[in-house]
């Protein structure tokens, strides 16, 4: 009798052992032929990753643990699984870059630089050298996402700490500030040399306007140009009851992607983009009814995303393990929504948009999904997992963080 | 002698009859008032505060702290009532920050005050008594 238990037991121990990879396996919905893999687990607040030529992963920890904010990650019997981990940087941050024999993080008000030698791994994580101090950080959007051209400089954006520039924050019946005085300091892209020692404001140029917060950047180097996905401003219903009900404020503005020159300006906060009407339309706090249009002079939107759903990551892929229609497309990692509530919240997804010639060549579409792990969201902290982070590994897999468990994803495609 | 305790008893009975009737009513009148004042915490939570708390008064990672069996919602009235009146940001709550600002929520009524706090104190696995009108009036002077 005690035998026959005991057989039953490890039966029951295999199948849900079974069940259980099932599940892991069948977690996250992909496009077919495509393979997702538990790359790491458990890395705390994963926030941005680059990875070295020899694929050496660098992760930006939003929260630090044991004191350090950067885990670097290696897959050495390169099985799809990390085995070693060393952590180091006593910074919390998020944006993270590899250029050239360097490494790039950044604090939530300064930029770091660390030496790379030839398996990629950082010589002085001791001592970086800090490009770039005295940012803004007034807790509000103010992650520093950072990337890079090829000719020696680096982009940081300067979240805008506001939602529409009112002048008490998110208070109803508060006018909007005119000219906005954030945008001298904040709410853009600003631009430095990525070797000079203690840059701030007066070393920096700003290279871009207008923006509310971009977390989500990344160089194009198909076309040598600057891309960016812009936070959209929140709560039209909750402050202008009389404009929007609480469906348009789920579904507006729409989340928008900025392809940008020197010298643009994205419009925030006087106006912003509605993907249904097609149109920029002046913000109410600054007389707008929903209608008017605005922005004469704001840069036109190359696409246009539903509202609220966080767009943390911009990766243009240039990779050749992907099918061909993936070449210099861009992936978007939405972080999922809050500001959909009481209308269930929509992201916590990878998107993807075929590009050709640095403009979409077709509509977005969902790539990865089902990270928040259950069939509906009504609160983001149901979410078991958010996309936040993206990078391409020197094969071409696409790596995705998620800031709520720390997991680390590797997507991979064969015929 | 009969009728006489007949009818006695008649009046013990319809005089029970009665207190019981007004003892009834003003229990169900009692508890109208307390659930229409629960009817206005709700209303006003869903359009002052559910965009940011959401719908399971969850909060957002990171963003919005979550009001769910929280101290500082069942903890002292005048500190909660504060919060309310002048917004908060940057506080740490059990060992989280949270970055988006709350704003300054000065154009609702005392009255509105009152009945969304009792509302949060009553819900989200809360369970901490009513905020009554006359302490939202207090704290507002204080302020001034």
């Amino acid at each position: 009798m005690k035998k026959i238990t005991f057989i039953l037991f490890a039966i029951s121990v295999a199948v849900l052992s079974a069940f259980d990879n099932r599940i892991l396996q069948d977690s996250i919905k992909l496009p077919a032929g495509f393979k997702v893999q538990i790359f790491a687990e458990d890395l705390g607040t994963a926030r941005h990753i680059a990875l070295t030529p020899q694929g050496t992963a660098y992760i930006k920890l939003g929260k630090l643990v044991d004191g350090n904010g950067i885990v670097m990650l290696q897959d050495t019997d390169k099985d799809g699984i990390a085995e070693r981990k060393t952590t180091f940087g006593p910074f919390a941050g998020t944006g993270i870059a590899v250029k050239g024999n360097n490494l790039f993080a950044s604090s939530d008000s300064e930029v770091f630089r660390y030496t790379l030698d030839a398996n990629g791994l950082v010589t002085n994580p001791n001592n970086p050298e800090r490009i770039v101090k005295g940012l803004v950080n007034k807790r509000q959007h103010a992650s520093k996402s950072i990337t890079l051209d090829n000719k020696g400089n680096i982009y940081v954006n300067i979240g805008a700490p506001s939602n529409a520039c009112q002048e008490v924050d998110r208070t109803k019946g508060s006018k909007g500030m005119m000219p906005c005085p954030i945008l001298d300091s904040a709410g853009g892209i600003w631009q430095f040399n990525n070797a000079k020692l203690d840059q701030s404001y007066g070393q920096g140029k700003r290279y871009a306007t207008g923006l509310r917060n971009i977390v989500g950047l990344d160089w194009n180097t198909e076309t040598d140009q600057l891309y960016v996905m812009q936070h959209g401003r929140d709560m039209l219903f909750q402050l202008y009851p009389e404009y929007f009900d609480a469906k348009q404020s789920a579904e507006l503005p729409s989340e928008v992607m900025f392809a940008l020159k020197q010298g643009d300006d994205g419009g925030w906060p006087y106006i912003y983009y509605d993907h249904i009407q097609k149109k920029k339309i002046l913000a109410p706090e600054f007389g707008g009814d929903g209608k008017k249009t605005g922005g004469e002079k704001a840069v036109d939107p190359v696409v246009a995303f539903p509202g609220h759903m966080g767009p943390n990551a911009l990766l243009f892929y240039t990779g050749k393990m992907f099918p061909e229609r993936y070449r210099n497309g861009a992936f978007v990692a939405f972080h999922g929504s809050w500001n959909r509530a009481p209308e269930k919240q929509k992201g916590y997804f990878v998107a993807f948009v075929p590009f050709k010639g640095g403009k979409p060549s077709g509509e977005w579409e969902v790539f990865a999904d089902n990270f928040a792990g259950v069939e509906s969201i009504d609160s983001p902290g149901q979410a078991q997992h958010r996309p936040c982070g993206l990078a391409e590994g020197p094969d071409g897999a696409l790596y995705v963080t998620d800031d709520v468990k720390g997991t680390i994803y590797k997507i991979t495609y064969s015929k | 002698m009969k009728s006489d305790l007949q009818f006695e008893h008649n009046i013990y009975v319809k005089s029970r009859i009665f207190i019981l009737v007004v003892l009834v009513s003003l229990c169900t009148s009692v508890s109208v008032v307390a659930q229409s004042i629960a009817d206005r915490g709700k209303e006003v939570y869903d359009q002052n505060c559910l965009a940011c708390h959401q719908m399971d008064g969850g909060g957002v990672p990171m963003l919005t702290p979550p009001l769910v069996n929280a101290e500082w919602v069942q903890g002292d009235k005048v500190r909660l009532i504060n919060v309310v009146l002048k917004g908060l940001q940057g506080v740490e709550i059990n060992g989280e920050i949270y970055d988006n600002p709350m704003p300054p929520l000065t154009h609702l009524s005392d009255e509105d005050i009152a009945a969304v706090l009792t509302y949060v104190r009553a819900n989200f696995n809360n369970k901490a008594g009513p905020i009554k009108k006359e302490e939202v009036v207090a704290a507002r002077k204080a302020m001034n």
